[in-house]
């Protein structure tokens, strides 16, 4: 049970984790300074969720664990995350559209675990469900004006939502660390969001005219630790320094 | 609007009074309403504070600030995170709203009107320099996770506007 609870956080945390240092990539070559600061800003809010389950998860492991360890020193088979947040910064259009496509289900997904029987998991959702709001609204507002606008943004946001779809149903999918959650009152039953989920994006891709793809074929493994190429080069940069320096603070 | 507090001692609100936020040093953290209670158990003040944003980079110097603080004031004090109930703009007092126009950060409008402002559907927000409504949204996200970036039309000057958190 202790187990699978840590698991399953880190499967919560490392999402945004992942998420959160793509977006911090931007930090600088953002395509203007406001989406620049935008897309920082989101970033800042991912990692502020990220730190407060791994300070959970660092004291139900124990020892002399700490929330760095779990970031920094877990080699790349043992994050958790889905494919989708790992993806690369293709052009803005990429960035857009997997934000859009997270933030769609994260926001389903932290209103279900503000009902945790876990307290400490609930109150860390109630508080991440807020600033999501402003993610979700951010992100669908750039996929319609995206969709919606010139031949080439319309062109390159159907590419990157025809690449980043075969990486949505693996949000649904459930390991046996989330099925044991979910018994216990837990963890959320993503099956239940799945539905919700796929209406409220095909919802905005509409309105943006854009093609919901039509390809039944779905990628997964990152939940279980096997990922894309793309992870360990993004490891290798988020570990440097304390690979590098072994504890060293700011 | 204000949120009927909390459990304070007396005696430790001069020195919480003390502590502002690095960002916006004009509000002290009682004003910003993060202060969710402070007593002294065993010679030792534990102050219970809940962040803004989750990821807000102040909360950890305001945790410094305020043992800081009390050390100055001869208390021993120890800082607690809470993250439930989770903060909301509605905590800030109207002193505080009126503490963060002067300082040219337009205070938070409610729930629904900030909806309709940061979707670009009306202009509500009152231009922190002269006052007019007649201003537009820039970005839905400002110089903090805490605040929208605006411009008045009429002075065209930019300012800052603190988002609605409920």
């Amino acid at each position: 049970m202790k187990k699978d609870l840590y698991k399953y956080i880190l499967g919560i945390a490392d999402n945004t984790l992942i998420l959160g240092q793509r977006l911090g990539e931007l930090c600088g070559h953002g395509p203007s300074l406001e989406t620049d600061i935008a897309c920082t800003n989101i970033s800042l809010d991912l990692f502020g969720q990220t730190r407060n389950y791994y300070q959970y998860a660092a004291q139900i492991k124990g020892g002399n664990t700490t929330e760095d360890d779990i970031a920094f020193l877990r080699k790349e088979r043992e994050y958790l995350n889905v494919l989708l947040v790992e993806q690369l910064n293709t052009d803005f259009a990429y960035v857009m559209v997997r934000q859009f496509l997270f933030d769609v289900y994260h926001l389903l997904f932290l209103r279900e675990l503000q009902k945790s029987h876990d307290v400490r998991l609930s109150a860390i959702a109630n508080k991440a469900v807020k600033e999501v709001g402003y993610h979700y609204r951010f992100s669908s507002d750039w996929i319609k004006r995206l969709g919606d606008g010139t031949e080439e943004s319309h062109q390159r946001t159907q590419n990157a939502i025809d690449d980043l779809w075969t990486y949505t149903n693996e949000l649904f999918h459930q390991t046996d660390t989330d099925k044991s959650m979910i018994q216990e009152g837990i963890g959320v039953d993503t099956l239940k969001l799945k539905e919700e989920y796929y209406k409220r994006v095909s919802e905005i891709l509409q309105k943006a005219t854009l093609q919901i793809p039509e390809s039944k074929w779905f990628q997964k493994g990152g939940k279980e630790g096997i990922h894309t190429e793309h992870l360990g080069f993004l490891l290798a940069d988020l570990q440097y320094m304390q690979r590098t320096y072994p504890n060293m603070e700011w | 609007m204000i949120v009927e507090k909390i459990n304070i001692d007396q005696q430790l609100i001069t020195i919480l009074e003390q502590v502002s936020d690095p960002e916006i040093p004009v509000l002290s953290i009682l004003e910003m309403g993060i202060v969710h209670s402070a007593i002294i158990e065993d010679n030792e003040v534990i102050v219970k504070i809940t962040p803004t944003y989750s990821g807000c980079p102040a909360m950890d110097i305001i945790g410094d600030d305020i043992v800081d603080a009390f050390k100055n004031s001869g208390y021993k004090a120890k800082v607690e995170l809470v993250l439930s109930p989770a903060w909301t703009t509605d905590w800030i007092t109207e002193k505080g709203r009126q503490a963060l126009e002067d300082y040219g950060i337009a205070p938070p409008l409610d729930a629904e009107a900030d909806k309709e402002v940061l979707i670009g559907n009306k202009r509500l927000v009152k231009c922190t320099l002269c006052g007019s409504t007649n201003t537009r949204l820039v970005s839905q996200f400002g110089s903090t996770a805490c605040k929208a970036l605006f411009k008045c039309e009429v002075c065209l000057e930019p300012f800052d506007y603190f988002k609605c958190l409920k």
